[in-house]
């Protein structure tokens, strides 16, 4: 299985988990599963028009995720939040359906836009998807310090010149970016499971931040490899060993910190408000 | 303890366990979160009475008003006769989006309860609107209940409560966030439907001034514990000292009371001033 | 007339079940939807859809209809989430959003089973995006079961859920039972959400709830008056859709005629943008001072 095209998608899938752990870690933070699970499926849409018109499909996607992120952001500014970002991703699936319906090979190809493929990946995507995972990772490290106080401490944050509203876009963007590229190996549906097991996991374990997610990477690429090699010798989908394992990463942290809390002594006061953000 | 039963049958409204009582609680305590939060509470409202629960936060009031509605399971008894409780909690928060207006919510005080689909009836928009008026509400009767300002959603959670013709109204904390001259305007409205309407009124506080004008009848709780009788006899230095377990002056300023306790550690802090001076509170909460 | 409605649209069989069934669960998905909005159970319907995806999957290798796996499954999950008491702070959307990827990719693997090891082609295509022209005349009896069932039991705890919606306080002292309205109104969503899953597939599903609903309690502040709106929005979306599909059929590119679900979901978004624009214009007016 590390042969000839297959080594395209273990590069591939390498570049994709480090930016997984890395974006995850600050969504599981900002709670933002939500949109987290909206972006891709405009990611799906960009996909399926992409592959119509016959443009590189990295660029499609990135494209239509771009244009995703951007109207969540203006349709999240009004009305109510979580219904505007329903039906925004809603309309992007059905777009996706109606450009695929264009095309003649309907089916497999939604099905590997959802799902994940292992063999899609050809050898010319490595160096922009290389180029994308880069700009994300120097993007992320230099919001780190806004983006860490506005997904913490809002209030601190926008007293010390931070806009909530500014970061929240350009943290959407960069999230565009990397479901992008996660998506043709992983599919669309499972994306965001990549991008909330392993770093929900790794916060379970532990808070401080780059160890959080530095085991946050280390446990999206492990996901990553395993799901491909199982996806290759069994033919199953990939999607469903990410989506099983992301599940095992979420439930083993709940279970850690579980069983670290019944360990503590109860002790009184509590700490304050910063305690009652851990999500896992 | 004794000091409280003093005070009670010294009210000249005959024995706290009468049976034209409202309301009778008698000897509750509650525990939450290995605390005990109240000891042995024991009061009783009849029927018309104004009676205002007073108690800095932390010190049970919250969870006395939760006992005695069932929202709370309790160790003691408590014994209610009449026509139902209306509740009027301090605040609730709703969407403006959601679709309900006023009038929607006073009617559901009536038949919230009640399955199937209500049909419209001549007799019961005639009761909501009847509760409106009463609550000086009927020009926000249309508005979304979302939309609401404080105050307007509190005379719409009175409403709300009174259109079941309760024996007895419960207020939680309703003056709480009130400017002064709102928070005369509620008591004034409160007190002249308790007269109008016979029904008894318990409205709970942290602050005592405000109610002096109306209240029948006072129930002061500190830590979890309570005394209870006629204001005077209630708040005086040596039945508050028993109830806080240290020392404590009551003083009394052109009709308005002070009431200064001491911590444990020696240092003096003003329980209450007047309303409008807002001191951070020494109890921890309940 | 006759360039909007193309001759023979009324002649097709299929077109008219389409008509009737998903006319049906339009007006279904409306007024329990109402409800969903109205108690912020949005992304409860949206769970539910996705879970719905692995049990339409799945039904395809035991043989029965689709509709029996969404309603299974959903209402199954239904129980759970009122079990485990799924409420809308933020480790819920973790745990939820872990779930449902977990179920998605259960439902890859049977979609996969689907097409290696039983004879039907399409499977992909029907759970995910419905199959509004392509409903077995047999289920007709089983949707109008559910979807009895669905309305009959917001219908009955309409007062109720109301309260409890506004004040979970205020209900209990009036004496609702706010757990059992609570665990039957998920099911009656659950219920819902199968139906529309059925005619303009799992993933969609949600708009069919949340969107007319959603448009609804824009247009109006009573509560009777938003049932109303919110099931005739959702019939008027999904009518217009059917028609607007069948119309399609020599558009191009394909020629093959536009996806019905794509119209229907679509014309949700933007009877939703139109009601928001509205309500932007003459919003100011209902801002009450003070609040």
């Amino acid at each position: 299985m590390f042969s000839g095209f297959m080594t395209n998608t273990w590069t591939v899938a390498t570049i994709v988990a480090v930016v997984a752990g890395v974006a995850g870690f600050f969504v599981v933070l900002r709670g933002s599963a939500f949109v987290a699970d909206a972006l891709p499926t405009g990611a799906f849409a960009g996909a399926a028009g992409a592959s119509l018109i016959g443009v590189n499909t990295l660029l499609g996607l990135g494209a239509f995720s771009l244009l995703g992120a951007l109207g969540i952001g203006w349709l999240g500014r009004r009305g109510r939040h979580d219904v505007a970002v329903a039906l925004a991703l809603v309309v992007m699936l059905g777009l996706g359906a109606l450009f695929l319906s264009f095309s003649v090979e309907y089916a497999p190809e939604i099905y590997s836009l959802l799902f994940g493929e292992v063999l899609g990946i050809s050898v010319n995507e490595i160096a922009p998807v290389a180029a994308l995972g880069a700009v994300c990772i120097v993007a992320i490290m230099a919001m780190y310090r806004p983006l860490m106080l506005s997904s913490v401490m809002p209030e601190l944050g926008e007293a010390h010149g931070v806009r909530a509203h500014r970061i929240e876009m350009c943290f959407l963007v960069v999230l565009a970016l990397a479901t992008s590229m996660a998506l043709p190996v992983v599919g669309a549906l499972l994306i965001f499971s990549l991008m909330i097991g392993p770093p929900a996991a790794a916060r379970s374990v532990t808070d401080r931040p780059f160890l959080a997610m530095s085991l946050s990477v280390v446990l999206a690429l492990a996901t990553v490899w395993t799901a491909i090699a199982a996806s290759y010798e069994s033919n199953w989908p990939v999607g469903f060993f990410v989506g099983t394992i992301a599940a095992v990463c979420y439930g083993a942290g709940r279970g850690w910190a579980a069983l670290r809390q019944s360990r503590l002594t109860r002790s009184a006061p509590i700490g304050g408000a910063h305690a009652s953000r851990v999500p896992a | 303890m004794t000091e409280q039963r003093v005070a009670a049958s010294r009210d000249g409204r005959g024995s706290w366990n009468s049976r034209d009582d409202v309301l009778s609680v008698e000897g509750v305590s509650v525990r939450l979160g290995g605390r005990e939060v109240l000891h042995d509470v024991r009061f009783a409202i009849q029927p018309g009475e104004f009676v205002g629960l007073i108690g800095s936060n932390g010190a049970g009031k919250t969870t006395l008003l939760r006992v005695i509605l069932g929202l709370l399971p309790v160790g003691g008894k408590i014994r209610f006769a009449g026509t139902g409780i209306g509740y009027v909690p301090q605040q609730i928060h709703l969407d403006p989006d959601m679709p309900l207006r006023a009038r929607d919510l006073v009617g559901l005080g009536l038949d919230g309860h009640r399955l199937g689909i209500p049909l419209p009836s001549r007799s019961r928009r005639k009761l909501v609107d009847e509760m409106l008026r009463a609550v000086d509400a009927e020009h926000i009767g249309g508005a979304r209940v979302g939309n609401l300002s404080g105050g307007e959603q509190q005379r719409i959670l009175i409403a709300h409560a009174l259109i079941s013709r309760p024996g007895l109204l419960l207020l939680d904390e309703p003056l709480a966030n009130l400017d002064i001259a709102s928070e005369q305007e509620v008591v004034a409205l409160l007190a002249r439907i308790a007269r109008e309407q016979r029904i008894a009124v318990l409205i709970s506080a942290h602050e005592v001034n405000p109610l002096l004008p109306v209240m029948d009848r006072i129930v002061y709780m500190a830590a979890g514990r309570a005394a209870s009788g006629p204001t005077d006899e209630v708040i005086r230095g040596e039945v508050l000292s028993k109830l806080y377990g240290h020392h404590v002056d009551v003083i009394r300023v052109h009709g308005r009371v002070l009431v200064v306790a001491g911590r444990g550690d020696g240092l003096d802090i003003p329980v209450r001033h007047h309303a409008d001076t807002a001191i951070a509170d020494d109890a921890d909460t309940a | 007339m006759r360039a909007v409605l193309e001759p023979g649209f009324f002649d097709s069989a299929p077109v008219r079940v389409a008509l009737l069934v998903g006319g049906v669960v339009a007006v279904v998905s409306g007024i329990v939807g109402t409800f969903t909005v109205v108690r912020g159970q949005s992304y409860a319907g949206h769970a539910l859809a996705d879970i719905s995806v692995t049990g339409g999957s799945g039904s395809f290798l035991i043989g029965i209809s689709p509709l029996w796996g969404f309603a299974g499954t959903s209402v199954v999950a239904a129980g759970i989430m009122d079990m485990i008491g799924v409420r809308r702070p933020r480790g819920r959307d973790l745990a939820t959003g872990i779930v449902r990827g977990a179920g998605l990719g259960l439902a890859a693997l049977f979609l996969y089973w689907d097409t290696t090891h039983t004879s039907t082609t399409g499977a992909t295509i029907t759970i995910l995006f419905g199959s509004m022209f392509a409903i077995d005349t047999s289920v007709i009896g089983v949707v109008a079961a559910f979807s009895l069932a669905a309305v009959g039991i917001v219908a009955v705890l309409y007062r109720p859920l109301l309260l409890s919606s506004a004040s979970t306080d205020l209900a209990v002292v009036r004496g609702v039972r706010v757990r059992i309205a609570g665990v039957l109104c998920l099911i009656s969503i659950a219920l819902a959400v199968s139906l529309s899953a059925l005619t303009i597939g799992a993933i969609l599903s949600t708009a069919l709830l949340v969107g007319p609903a959603a448009t609804a309690v824009r247009l109006t502040s009573r509560p009777g008056l938003a049932l109303i709106w919110s099931a005739l929005i959702g019939l008027a979306a999904t009518w217009l859709g059917i028609l607007l599909s069948f119309d399609s059929y020599y558009w191009p590119p394909a020629r093959r005629g536009w996806p019905v679900s794509f119209f229907v979901v679509a014309l949700i978004l933007i009877f939703y943008l139109l009601a928001q624009a509205r309500r932007g214009r003459d919003g100011k007016r209902q801002c009450s001072p003070g609040s």
